[in-house]
């Protein structure tokens, strides 16, 4: 009872205080999405799949790639304020409590999700432009993207539990959490890249975040023509992240 | 049975060690007060004591419970009060305090009169709806407070409760604190570098570069100073000084430029000491013991001097 009490309590805690905080959202759904237009614009008609089948505008390439940097930025947003609220913040009093130190754990993640899946769904209603149609399944993309959020979002705590600046956060943001993203396949197919480049790729565990999200939102012949890992895999691999970084998340919480 | 029973806790940070073998017991509806000045180790005891992390050594209970392998238990019957508020400041005074009673297991009805009741007794009903970041200092302590209290702890542990409060909210503060012990029997900590806060406890705990240097009541703390304190300034303390000591055999310490003597009967030493240097002495005051006093007497320097 206790443990159901502890992590709603706490989930919407999270999502109160986003909705009282505008310009998060700004910044959490409005970066990506000048990201998208310009970048996609931009690279525009010159893009072509590695594959070799046919050709596809980059915006439309590019258009998962987004929603995952959505997940990434607000999943970041929203566990950086972990360093100040156990230092000198709300989570002081969160750790006195009588509640299992797993709903600190899951009311964080639960709630960064949640916050994740509204926006990305938010920037989904720019999917029949992108992609020429809607996804093939709205509930499957609705799962896919929240176990990638849940994954970042539990990959953001177990950074920023330890962390003993916000500063110290952003340094990891822009040289490990930015680049993760970018040699997901998010941006430019793995095919294209050179071979040492495809290897760090291969092993980055949000390639298959990205992969999976896309194959949510095509049909197999147009997952396969576009390339990527196999389906079966995407979502092993990202489901195995997610629960690994949850029980990672668990364990330093109940160490300190 | 004592409410916290604290024996021979030793941690450090690194190597530098925060608390040296400190061992003391807190009694039911006792005012307790950890005093010493910053980094004496005051808020490392704190700390181990609401249950955030366990000593390198040594035992504490709470309650007959061990923080170690009962922390839940702890938890339940302890209320804390940061020093630094643990208040959510974009959410209400009301939300707040509904977090916290979920937290606790509380919910529904029961938790809604708790949380009027409470918002009552500290009187910020009128608040319930404010955003905590609007509130001023005092009236956010006293949220903090509500909300260190909301489940009804048999023991409340406060950090330096005064920090930025002005003198009318401090006495607010220890007003409501005398009557949670007098009419509730709430044993309640507190930490603190302020003499006149700690010389409202019913017992004090002097802490030094983390060990004990004294405990007791304030006014048997303030007995053990052979009577009165005569501060004396001069054109020359040290000079003075030697010659104090040679013609009384008193032993005068000297603090910051001026010369600090217990005696029995001060005023009537003050007339001596007068006419025995003419010309050498500036000012002469004359005081009864306080608890800085006290620390002086048991580690030679003032409380203040090591920040």
């Amino acid at each position: 009872m206790n443990f159901v009490l502890g992590t709603v309590t706490l989930w919407q805690r999270e999502l109160v205080r986003f909705f009282r905080q505008r310009s998060r959202i700004a910044g959490a759904l409005g970066t990506p999405l000048v990201f998208w237009l310009l970048l996609g614009s931009g690279v525009g008609q010159s893009f072509s799949l590695p594959t070799g089948s046919g050709t596809m505008d980059y915006m439309e390439y590019f258009f998962p790639g987004t929603v995952v940097m959505i997940l990434l930025f607000t999943s970041i947003f929203s566990t950086i304020s972990i360093i100040e609220d156990r230092k000198e913040g709300f989570l002081q009093a969160v750790l006195v409590a009588p509640t299992p130190r797993a709903t600190i754990v899951l009311g964080k993640i639960a709630g960064s999700t949640s916050l994740a899946l509204i926006q990305g769904m938010i920037f989904m209603v720019l999917a029949p432009f992108a992609l020429g149609a809607a996804p093939r399944s709205i509930p499957l993309t609705i799962g896919v993207l929240a176990l990638v959020a849940f994954g970042l979002t539990g990959l953001g705590y177990l950074i920023a539990w330890n962390m003993e600046s916000t500063q110290g956060f952003h340094a990891i943001m822009n040289l490990f959490l930015i680049p993760m993203w970018l040699l997901s396949g998010a941006v430019f197919p793995i095919g294209g890249a050179p071979g040492w480049l495809q290897w760090v790729i291969r092993v980055n565990p949000l390639t298959y975040g990205v992969s999976a999200v896309r194959w949510s939102m095509y049909d197999a012949a147009d997952y396969l023509a576009i390339g990527g890992p196999a389906p079966a895999l995407a979502l092993g691999v990202t489901s195995a992240f997610a629960g690994i970084m949850f029980v990672a998340a668990l364990a330093v919480t109940i160490k300190r | 049975m004592p409410v916290v029973d604290v024996r021979n806790v030793c941690h450090s940070y690194g190597a530098h060690p925060a608390l040296q073998d400190v061992s003391f017991a807190v009694e039911q509806a006792e005012i307790f007060a950890l005093l010493g000045p910053n980094g004496g180790g005051k808020t490392t005891l704190f700390r181990i004591l609401s249950t955030l992390f366990p000593p390198d050594r040594g035992s504490v209970r709470i309650f007959d419970a061990d923080i170690r392998t009962q922390a839940a238990e702890v938890r339940r019957n302890i209320g804390v009060v940061f020093q630094n508020p643990s208040l959510d400041g974009k959410l209400t005074v009301r939300e707040n305090l509904i977090h916290q009673g979920h937290l606790f297991g509380m919910h529904g009805r029961s938790l809604r009169t708790r949380i009027a009741a409470m918002m009552e007794h500290l009187r910020i009903a009128d608040r319930s709806g404010h955003l905590v970041q609007t509130l001023s200092g005092g009236l956010q302590r006293r949220v903090e407070l509500a909300k260190g209290l909301l489940h009804a702890p048999r023991l409340l542990i406060l950090d330096e409760p005064s920090a930025g409060l002005d003198p009318g909210a401090r006495h607010d503060l220890w007003e409501y604190l005398e009557r949670l012990r007098d009419e509730e029997q709430v044993t309640i900590l507190v930490t603190t570098h302020l003499i006149d806060e700690a010389d409202r406890a019913s017992r004090v705990l002097i802490l030094n570069k983390g060990t004990v240097v004294a405990t007791g009541s304030p006014h048997t703390l303030k007995q053990r100073i052979g009577g009165d304190i005569i501060a004396v300034t001069s054109v020359d303390a040290e000079r003075l000084r030697d010659r104090v000591a040679e013609k009384f055999g008193l032993q005068p310490a000297l603090l910051n430029g001026s010369l600090r003597i217990e005696k029995v009967d001060g005023h009537r030493f003050i007339a001596t000491l007068i006419e025995s240097f003419p010309g050498m002495i500036d000012t002469v005051t004359l005081s009864k013991p306080t608890l800085e006093d006290v620390f002086i007497d048991c580690t030679g320097h003032r409380l203040w001097e090591d920040e």
